[in-house]
């Protein structure tokens, strides 16, 4: 047994750790039992945890086995980072056609967690473009199955967190771009309205749409609003290859109440300006933490929440206004928040988080009661405009919450693999 | 544009080490690869992923004997005969059970071949084809547990010495000429190959550090290398211990 935790760091709890080994897959997934799918680990909270239980670690699974130069077609194993897919497949002019904020991430959790990156209005999440998958059930059942065959399988699987099954091989579709660059463009905001405003009027022509806000200017809600687009130059700057590394676990947060307003005043009023634009790498844009490693550390030894939660426009204004009103005056709240708009693509999971409407993610140190007791004026913000939480990111909601924002829970329920439990699947569904 | 591509030779390619090697030669640089393994068909997966990797390399497989000594000495010719190789990386190996090996004189031997024998003969055949060219690196993969025998692995131990003084004779035999002889001394490494040793908890070096490690030392062509470096001093320590205190240690 060996104590592992997600990217919050808030339990390290012992699990029983299996490589999986593609010469015996079958054979390995019914020792142990219960188990659960674990790649790198950068979910937030136990998601892609099972304490007391097994892990079948999945980065072993890391093999390409075919790609197809004309379609953008890959498949490969389940274990494959996508950090390998951009550096591979970049040289050869295509792309993710959807990422999250760190490259360090299995292609399969990445189809398990169903993610969404900064082109949502564009491409929807990660399942858009998932042409097959390889499931294999812990009674040592293969299901293949594809948006159409067995498309019931499928679109449990996409956004299922690794309850349908052990996902081992897929197939993805790349998306073809001029190289490896984005022209850039940030523009300050004062206020939610024109953060909608800039939004709306970017969706059109940018295919990349993402915001920081400062989530403790009182009353008014700056922030910066940045968009990109691909762009076809044949010079630009390199990715930053230098990368820094938090050498221990300071013993207190090092994002507190004192750092945290002079911090995100200063990022506000460096940044504000920039209203030129710029050519920057891909890494740079989608990765700007991967460089900083083990950042999660920061938050000192006692872990970090995420909270991140999709409201429809219709309720979104007022519902921003409210979780914003609620954080400041708790004067919690990150310097890593994240506003978002999504667009009209549906996800195909039954338990895809994505669905039309607006994003908003932060982190909080964990102060224990305090900050669950935030959680649970938050979850009624949610709850009460009608939207839900990703469950990627989420250590602690309630039931109640959990069930209004997925309704297509109980169907989902009946794909699930007996053999298979993780910590957030005991907490949330009791099994 | 015809460019010279860097020939590489890779035995026991299935091997996960010898695989993350491959990896990262490919992707750093355009080059021709023969991988020889004892399984066509998992050969043919690793070329697949390799090529997919760097369309541009030259990237083949030969599925080969790797006990007859006339079968070796065909299979290194054939593949020497294609062009001059630049680096040559012996790397097959099996992690006998010691307590097996007691009691069952066949998996001794087995283990025996195919960790200290039959590496010595692809070397050894290979060596030929480099002195003649006067020129390449010969990489063998030892294992920190041929250092000393204890009770504990010491088969696997001797056939992994046996390719250390190997090694060396090999280095004495092409000092002051342009072939290199590069050995090879891992730590337990998370392979398959271990498996069941972490699971119950043991410490284990990823493969692919090990193998960014160790092409390094290739590419350096260092006589002797230790991976992670730490087992340098750990083993110094080992090999020193006088026979009374070591053998009372139960390692």
């Amino acid at each position: 047994m060996q104590n592992v935790t997600s990217w919050g760091r808030l339990d390290d709890a012992p699990h029983r750790l299996v490589s999986l080994n593609r010469d015996h897959l079958q054979g390995t997934l019914s020792e142990h039992l219960p188990g659960v799918a674990h790649g790198m680990g950068r979910s937030y909270g136990d998601v892609c945890l099972n304490p007391h239980g097994t892990l079948w670690n999945t980065t072993s699974l890391d093999r390409l086995i075919d790609f197809d130069e004309a379609t953008g077609r890959l498949r490969c194993e389940a274990g494959v980072l996508l950090k390998t897919i951009q550096r591979t497949f970049i040289k050869q002019g295509y792309i993710l056609p959807v990422t999250p904020g760190t490259q360090m991430v299995t292609v399969g959790g990445a189809i398990a967690n169903d993610v969404h990156g900064k082109n949502h209005h564009v491409q929807g999440s990660f399942g858009n473009h998932v042409h097959h998958i390889k499931l294999l059930r812990t009674d040592g059942t293969l299901i293949e199955c594809a948006p159409n065959h067995l498309p019931e399988w499928f679109n449990a699987t996409v956004g299922g967190m690794g309850l349908t099954g052990v996902i081992v091989e897929v197939e993805i579709e790349l998306m073809r771009v001029p190289g490896p660059w984005l022209v850039t463009e940030t523009i300050p905001y004062q206020n939610l309205d024109e953060f909608f405003k800039l939004a709306d009027e970017s969706e059109a022509h940018w295919e990349y749409t993402v915001s920081w806000i400062d989530c403790l200017s009182k009353g008014r809600q700056r922030g910066l609003f940045m968009r990109a687009n691909s762009v076809d130059v044949t010079e630009g700057p390199s990715p930053k290859t230098r990368t820094l590394k938090l050498p221990f676990t300071p013993p207190i947060p090092l994002v507190n109440k004192l750092s945290l307003r002079p911090f995100n005043s200063l990022y506000f009023y460096l940044n504000q300006r920039k209203r030129a634009q710029t050519v920057v790498h891909y890494e740079s844009f989608f990765y700007p933490l991967d460089n900083v490693l083990e950042w999660n550390r920061m938050y000192g030894r006692k872990g970090f929440f995420q909270y991140q939660c999709v409201l429809s426009r219709e309720n979104g204004n007022d519902a921003l206004h409210a979780l914003l009103d609620e954080i400041s005056r708790q004067k919690e709240g990150s310097f890593l928040a994240v506003l978002k708009t999504f667009g009209h693509k549906e996800s195909r999971g039954l338990m895809s988080f994505a669905k039309p409407g607006v994003t908003l993610a932060l982190d909080f140190a964990n102060k224990g009661a305090r900050t669950l007791d935030l959680f649970k004026r938050l979850d009624e913000i949610v709850h009460h405009a009608g939207g839900r939480l990703y469950c990627a990111k989420n250590a602690y909601m309630s039931h109640a919450l959990f069930e209004a924002g997925y309704p297509h829970l109980q169907e989902f329920l009946t794909f699930c693999d007996p053999g298979i439990s993780s910590g957030l699947s005991r907490r949330l569904m009791g099994q | 544009m015809n460019m010279i591509k860097k020939r590489i030779v890779i035995i026991g390619a299935t091997s996960l080490i010898a695989e993350q090697a491959a990896r990262i030669w490919v992707e750093k640089e355009v080059v021709d690869l023969t991988l020889i393994g004892r399984d066509k068909t998992k050969l043919d997966k690793i070329v697949a992923d390799l090529r997919i990797r760097n369309p541009s390399s030259r990237v083949q497989s030969i599925a080969a004997d790797f006990l007859d000594p006339i079968l070796i000495k065909n299979t290194v010719d054939g593949v020497a005969a294609l062009g001059q190789m630049d680096i040559v990386l012996i790397a097959h190996g099996s992690l006998p059970d010691q307590q097996t090996c007691q009691t069952d004189l066949s998996a001794c031997h087995e283990a025996l071949e195919i960790n200290a024998v039959s590496p010595v003969l692809f070397a050894e055949a290979f060596a030929g084809h480099l002195a003649e060219h006067n020129h390449g690196t010969l990489a063998l993969i030892a294992s920190v547990a041929g250092d000393r025998g204890r009770k504990s692995n010491y088969i696997y131990g001797a056939a992994k010495g046996l390719l250390v003084r190997y090694a060396q004779g090999l280095q004495h035999r092409f000092a002051g000429t342009k072939v290199k002889v590069v050995l090879i001394n891992p730590g337990p490494t998370d392979t398959p190959m271990t498996a069941h040793l972490k699971e119950v908890g043991m410490k284990l070096a990823p493969a692919q550090q090990v193998a960014k490690h160790m092409v390094q030392a290739i590419e350096k062509g260092v006589n002797k290398v230790y991976i992670p470096r730490q087992w340098q001093i750990i083993m110094s320590i080992i090999r020193m211990l006088p026979a009374p205190i070591f053998n009372r240690l139960n390692i």
